[in-house]
């Protein structure tokens, strides 16, 4: 390890969806029914697990310093910084942007309680839909009700794409983050444009 | 397209969830002492009721936790559904056994 951090190797790495950036800027769609597609790559991701009430849910979540979600749907923190999500009750997604290291810190605040902190920051990449139409194009092959009066800025739930697993995640009005495993991720991102492209022609009555 | 309550997650297409057939089969007190029909008994045979049944779900594309409910086979209406562990809201024919609250 420490070998590796003398030479700067994020210069090496590739995002699961660098490939497709031009692809990306290219599929959006501007004006009033616009939608557009961005890849957030190399969030940091930190799985943990404990159970509510334990000792060890205390201390992660003292230690995530944004505490840890207690249902389903919420999330803690903000998608700037750190953020916490909902996956299960006892199991949980801290994300945070490239660069940050909450990893041995909360390694450290676990200690030898029961509960898991693993970096799963390659695991998914967080791909960004964003723009009137973003409800739109996601509501055409996601089951969950993505409707204001039942999905709210602010939550993330796991659902389903197409038939690619995610951790859905509204952080806007019109913003929503889609969170597919890496190797889905060319496949959600071409999903996604597809479902996109409607949006550039006048709707037909 | 049904909603299956998740008791965690709230409503959810019926397309995130797996079915795991009947509940509340409880594991045998010492599965070494059980002759072959015995086990295949455990492992194999399941009632087949008309009517209210408790059964295992799991929600696989949710929170990927399993759970118990009671569904009515005939209109296929879910009635109840419970988290392991807690009691079975709804009597069956296939109620819990002795202890038996898996
Ligand atoms: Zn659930």
């Amino acid at each position: 390890m420490a070998e590796q951090v003398l030479t700067d190797i994020s210069a090496l790495r590739t995002s699961p969806l660098g490939h497709l950036s031009e692809t990306l800027k290219q599929g959006a769609v501007a004006g009033e029914r616009g939608v557009s597609l961005r890849e957030i790559a190399f969030t940091t991701q930190i799985g943990l697990r404990a159970e509510p009430g334990s000792a060890a849910h205390a201390a992660l979540s003292a230690a995530t310093g944004v505490h840890l979600p207690s249902a389903a749907g919420q999330v803690v923190g903000t998608e700037d910084g750190t953020a916490v999500l909902w996956l299960g009750p006892d199991e949980f997604l801290l994300v945070a942007p490239d660069g940050s290291e909450p990893f041995s810190s909360l390694v450290a605040a676990l200690g030898d309680e029961a509960g898991q902190v693993v970096d799963l920051s390659a695991n998914r990449t967080v791909i960004e839909l964003s723009g009137p139409s973003a409800r739109a194009v996601l509501e055409k092959s996601c089951p969950a009700d993505l409707h204001p009066r039942s999905f709210e800025i602010g939550s993330a739930i796991t659902t389903v794409l197409g038939p690619v697993p995610v951790l859905l995640w509204k952080t806007g009005e019109q913003t929503f983050r889609v969170l597919p495993r890496a190797s889905f991720a060319d496949y959600t991102a071409r999903w996604l444009l597809d479902g996109m492209a409607e949006f550039a022609s006048e709707p037909i009555d | 397209m049904m909603l299956i309550e998740c008791p965690w997650c709230g409503p959810r297409n019926e397309t995130e969830y797996g079915y795991g057939g009947q509940a509340h089969v409880a594991y045998p007190e010492d599965p070494s002492t059980l002759n072959d029909n015995e086990w295949a008994k455990f492992l194999f045979y399941r009632t087949n009721p008309k009517g209210l049944f408790a059964e295992r779900w799991v929600h696989s594309a949710g929170c990927r936790r399993w759970f118990n409910a009671v569904r009515d086979t005939v209109t296929y209406e879910f009635k109840a559904v419970y988290k392991p562990g807690e009691p079975q809201p709804i009597t069956t024919t296939n109620a819990p056994a002795q202890g038996g609250t898996k």
